[in-house]
């Protein structure tokens, strides 16, 4: 009996000491690991600006606009707190639109536009027939204009 | 609804067909490997068995 | 020591068991994923931003649960062979790791079909997807492993310790969405905050993932019985078991 709790013991403080090391090894990559920066973070200069990042966040409502005569689209990515204009020239996934995610790779220029060279679309974790969405989408219609009413 | 505008998925036919499809294969392959494994275990210790017997 | 619950650990009592409990496991799985099947294309309703091609969300999901409960469970097998020297404790993890690298391999494969069509593109390296594909190297890894070790002791011991110490990709994986910024979106289905799926769709994802469970479980216990036969061929049970004729 006491050797098979000896062994327990064995096993249980090396598995925490595991889990603390890598709590302390994902605690020291921090953002590192992370995909793309937000809006907010390329503003506070924690992008690597001079370099290719990614950029991600909520492409802004009224912000697509398209060039005339080629396939460069330009919008503003924001997370509610920064925003930043974003030119890309080529084909958006199907997802992409106004009010939706998205993740684009590239590098700022000098005039503060994020020159894309892939755009990708992230969609959110939530599931529904269309139907609901749009009675959803009234409900909180019909709920801003009796605040702002 | 028609069967092969079912089948379109409303354009996302290769996207579906191509996940339900390979779970259902690899499901399907495992099953069948654990068949053909167990036969050809039982054989060799049948045969195991007999070469024993004759000793 | 063999008393009630311990006797269950020696193979001989565990092989008949295990092949009585084989056809309730496959009779519910098929069941369950006949239905889960059936409400995947002709119940859940199309959804209002990915239409038809959501539908993959009721592999994917399933497939992701199991690639890593599987791992959970054998890990926890591992801490039962490694504190009682229980040889079929190890035997258990051994007939889960195929099916666990094979929900592992699943749950990439629908994820790459997902992501092309939705997000633009077949693979990105962000903290989900590279977590879920160190699971898949972790499951071929340790089947590697025992099955180059000869001495089954320690062929098993060393296949336990690989499995604890890949062990903390599990919380990696599914907390990944959460700690850092990935091209994944977050669980739906959130331990704290409320689920926004649909009834029908959620309820067609569960049926799925109990499905996949019960064929886990009959999958495992079918390939324990032929791990426990080739470890023990030569104890006088199974010479009585197969007999000479086959």
């Amino acid at each position: 009996m006491k050797a098979r709790q000896q062994r327990l013991m064995l096993i249980l403080i090396a598995l925490a000491a595991l889990g603390l090391a890598t709590y302390l090894v994902l605690n020291a990559l921090g953002g590192n690991l992370s995909y793309f920066f937000s809006p907010t973070e390329v503003i506070e200069g924690k992008a690597p600006t001079d370099r290719i990042f990614r950029l991600g966040g909520m492409v802004q409502a009224d912000s697509v606009a398209r060039a005339e005569g080629d396939l460069t689209v330009t919008f503003t990515v924001t997370d509610h707190h920064k925003s930043i204009p974003v030119a890309y020239t080529g084909i958006l996934p199907d997802l992409f639109a106004e009010g939706q995610g998205m993740i684009a790779q590239g590098k700022m220029n000098a005039d503060g536009v994020f020159i894309a060279d892939e755009v990708l679309a992230k969609h959110d974790e939530n599931y529904m027939p269309p139907e609901v969405a749009a009675a959803m989408d009234a409900g909180q219609k019909a709920k801003l204009q009796s605040t702002t009413n | 609804m028609t069967f092969s505008e079912w089948f379109d998925m409303g354009g996302y036919a290769l996207y579906v067909w191509g996940s339900f499809g390979m779970t259902v294969l690899c499901m399907l392959i495992e099953v069948l490997q654990l068949k053909r494994g167990g036969e050809t275990l039982r054989q060799r210790i049948a045969r195991l068995n007999r070469w024993e017997n004759a000793q | 020591m063999p008393s009630n619950i311990f006797q269950f650990s020696s193979p001989a009592t565990f092989y008949p068991l295990a092949g009585r409990l084989v056809p309730w496991f496959s009779v519910i799985a098929i069941i369950l994923i006949a239905v889960g099947l059936y409400m995947s294309f002709f119940v859940a309703p199309t959804d209002y931003k990915q239409g038809e091609g959501y539908r993959i969300i009721f592999v994917h999901v399933p497939a992701a649960w199991m690639s890593m409960l599987i791992y959970l469970v054998m890990a926890g097998w591992s801490i039962v062979g490694l504190v009682f020297n229980a040889r079929l404790s190890a035997m258990m993890a051994q007939a889960l790791a195929p099916t666990g690298a094979m929900f592992t391999f699943v749950a990439l494969w629908t994820g790459a079909f997902w992501g092309k069509p939705m997000w633009g593109t077949w693979w990105v390296w962000d903290a989900r997807i590279t977590s879920e594909l160190i699971l898949l190297f972790l499951y071929l890894g340790y089947i590697a492993l025992i099955g180059s070790i000869d001495d089954r002791r320690r062929g098993d011991r060393a296949g336990a310790i690989l499995l604890l110490v890949g062990v903390v990709n599990i919380p990696i994986i599914y907390f990944s969405v959460e700690w850092w910024n990935t091209l994944h979106q977050g669980s739906t289905i959130k331990m704290n905050a409320q689920t926004i799926m649909d009834e029908t769709m959620l309820v067609t994802m569960l049926i799925m993932a109990c499905g996949f469970w019960a064929y886990s479980i009959a999958v495992a216990l079918i390939r324990v019985r032929q791990i426990i036969l080739q470890r023990e061929h030569h104890a006088s049970w199974v010479r009585e078991i197969i007999g000479d004729q086959a």
